[in-house]
């Protein structure tokens, strides 16, 4: 038990948390503007590697090159499962229905998957995957920096498009009142449908990572999607900066009790330390309590 | 409604003579599997489908009970027999007292907040299993070898699970003709407007959690007798919550019928596929496939959904001789019996999209 070990924990907690944070980003967000909760995300993001796998290996397209074509594509993913089932749903049990609805597209998605590239599990390989430098006795994987450096500039990025952009101006009052947004003339139904899609496109950064730094198969869906959709829970559903904090506090604390208790517990730790969150703050850290139970 | 009871009764006589018809042992052993969903279904709805609160956490409960039906026969060094069927509802018990703390902290927050806590808690115990030392981590538990002849093997299991269905369905039936399920109801419908119509809302909602563990838990226990080994990733299993809720949504969320017909279609249909494919990627597609037809097309489920064909069709007919009557002028007028209203009686369905 020593400082460094924090240290890198700390470091392990930004790094690796980020990445996270920009998945579970793309699900917040969705939920924020269109009270959907996208269940598929977990397996979306394992789609995203998938894709990242295929293009290395047929035509040897660069793992960051790569994203210049699954980002795109996962857009379209997103749109096409938007138009198709989601943009359907209405009515009061609109979000229960979306929990089911998109937990059978990502079975659909599992099985088709297991059928294209099998049960065994792959990792995303390149040369610099490996590669780490050292500053001070802290180690630092090169993919780790990238995949911080990537998660950052995205969510640099969405920022820039939530708060600086018209565009982004008519997701923020939809996702603060859909009623009055388009009372005032916002399309609500194309930002809902550019929403999804965008939420569903950060997957394909997030899956590259996740799939460099893991190895992985369609039935690691499972894992991802109970780890973000806490993530959001923790930050307060709908709250991006939430998703930013939680996902750095998911990663953190489950390193640091691996280096101070033992690695058995790190995860464990985790889902603790969010249901005495919960018992705090039933609406997590920077939810916003709702005036209506339902 | 005599007609209804008599079908009840039919039905009970045809799952009551099965195994004495049937005794090859491969549609027995579906069978077994397919009463145990089948109260799982029941009893998650008598929660979920009457509060609206939709749990995905309940594997919680059954790797519960499956654990102390483990635990219990093998530090208690049981004899392997029919002895262990006691600790069936014992693990029943294990799942409401764990279900008490559990659903006082997760019915706490909203409805979809709610499903993401259940899901994380059920997270909580699968990782629990696999980490402490006395669940045997992911290697299992080794029940004690019941070793009763192999072509009745399945027979006493067959019949404890059925008696959990009745079980199951018996205090849904009564939930539902109670002031209690009525609160749950009224839940479902407005919780704002029940708490301020004096509902104890927290209080009915953490009563109906618990009671819905206890079947649950019952079944795990009976589970882990039946297939006697268990291990982490198949008790407290993330397809097990879904599946649960598939089948009552496909049967019809909130009805007393529904689960009942969607556990036995869906968990025969899948112990078929798999005994006849082996292909678990090509079920799961099926699965799925088959999932969003229903959420989309009848997403109150398939009860309700004929029933409210039958009933229209029923009107319609009445329609046309009403008005074949007053064509033809000389008929007097239809007697003053307005036609009943669709998807009354006692199933009472939920919303559903709009």
């Amino acid at each position: 038990m020593n400082s460094v070990a924090l240290l890198s924990a700390a470091k392990d907690g930004i790094l690796t948390g980020s990445v996270y944070a920009l998945m579970a980003t793309g699900l917040t967000l969705v939920f924020g503007v269109m009270d959907i909760i996208n269940i598929a995300q977990g397996i979306l993001v394992i789609l995203g590697a998938y894709l990242s796998y295929a293009l290395q290996l047929h035509w040897h397209i660069d793992l960051f090159v790569g994203l210049l074509i699954t980002t795109p594509t996962m857009f379209i993913v997103g749109v096409v499962i938007e138009r198709a089932f989601i943009g359907r749903l209405k009515g009061p049990e609109k979000t229960a229905m979306s929990i089911l609805v998109t937990y059978a597209v990502s079975l659909l998605i599992e099985g088709g998957l297991n059928m294209i590239f099998s049960v065994n599990d792959v990792q995303l390989q390149a040369s610099y995957v490996s590669k780490s430098f050292a500053i001070g006795q802290v180690h630092f994987g090169f993919i780790y920096v990238a995949g911080f450096i990537l998660a950052a500039v995205l969510l640099g990025a969405l920022y820039v498009m939530l708060y600086r952009t018209r565009f982004g101006m008519s997701v923020r009052a939809s996702l603060a009142d859909q009623a009055s947004a388009a009372l005032v003339g916002i399309d609500v139904r194309r930002v809902s449908t550019i929403t999804f899609g965008i939420g569903v496109a950060v997957t394909a950064a997030g899956g590259m990572i996740y799939g460099a730094t893991n190895s992985f198969n369609a039935s690691s869906s499972y894992d991802l999607i109970s780890r973000l959709l806490t993530i959001i829970v923790l930050g307060g559903m709908g709250s991006l900066g939430g998703a930013m904090v939680a996902g750095i506090a998911m990663v953190f604390i489950g390193d640091v009790v691996g280096v101070v208790w033992s690695p058995v517990w790190s995860t464990m730790a985790y889902f603790v330390v969010l249901i005495l969150v919960l018992l705090w703050r039933p609406q997590g850290l920077f939810g916003r309590a709702s005036a209506r139970v339902a | 409604m005599r007609a209804r009871n008599l079908w009840w009764l039919v039905a009970l006589a045809a799952f009551g003579v099965f195994p004495l018809v049937v005794t090859n042992p491969t549609y027995t052993t579906i069978a077994v599997f397919s009463v145990i969903f089948m109260a799982c279904a029941s009893s998650w709805n008598m929660f979920s489908g009457y509060s609206g609160y939709i749990a995905l956490g309940s594997a919680a409960f059954y790797g519960s009970g499956a654990y102390t039906m483990a635990l219990l026969s093998i530090h208690l060094h049981m004899a392997p027999g029919a002895a262990m069927f006691w600790l069936v509802p014992l693990g029943g018990l294990v799942a409401t007292v764990l279900a008490v703390p559990i659903g006082w902290i997760a019915l706490r927050v909203r409805r979809h907040t709610f499903v993401v806590i259940t899901i994380a808690i059920f997270f909580v115990f699968q990782l629990s299993a696999i980490n402490f030392g006395f669940t045997g981590g992911t290697s299992g538990l080794n029940l004690p070898f019941i070793t009763w002849g192999y072509q009745y093997y399945n027979v006493p299991f067959y019949y404890v699970g059925l008696g959990l269905v009745i079980f199951a369905t018996a205090l849904s039936a009564l939930v539902r003709r109670s002031r209690f399920g009525m609160q749950l109801l009224a839940i479902r419908d407005d919780e704002d407007r029940a708490l301020g119509l004096g509902v104890r809302t927290h209080a009915v909602k953490v009563t109906g959690f618990a009671l819905s563990a206890f079947t649950v838990g019952a079944a795990g226990a009976l589970y882990a007798m039946f297939v006697g080994q268990i291990y982490p990733q198949f008790v407290y299993d993330p397809m097990f919550d879904i599946s649960i809720a598939l089948m009552t949504f496909l049967g019809g969320l909130g009805t007393l019928t529904g689960p009942l017909l969607g556990g036995l279609v869906l968990e025969a249909g899948q112990q078929y596929l798999t005994i006849q494919f082996s292909n678990g990627s090509l079920y799961l597609i099926l699965f799925g496939a088959l999932f969003l037809l229903v959420i989309m097309f009848m997403p109150q489920g398939v009860v309700v959904y004929i029933r409210d064909r039958v009933t229209r069709r029923a009107e319609r007919e009445r329609a046309a001789v009403s008005a074949n009557d007053a064509a033809a002028g000389d008929a007097p007028p239809p007697a003053g019996d307005p036609p009943a209203p669709a998807g009354v009686a006692h199933d009472v369905a939920v919303g559903g999209v709009a």
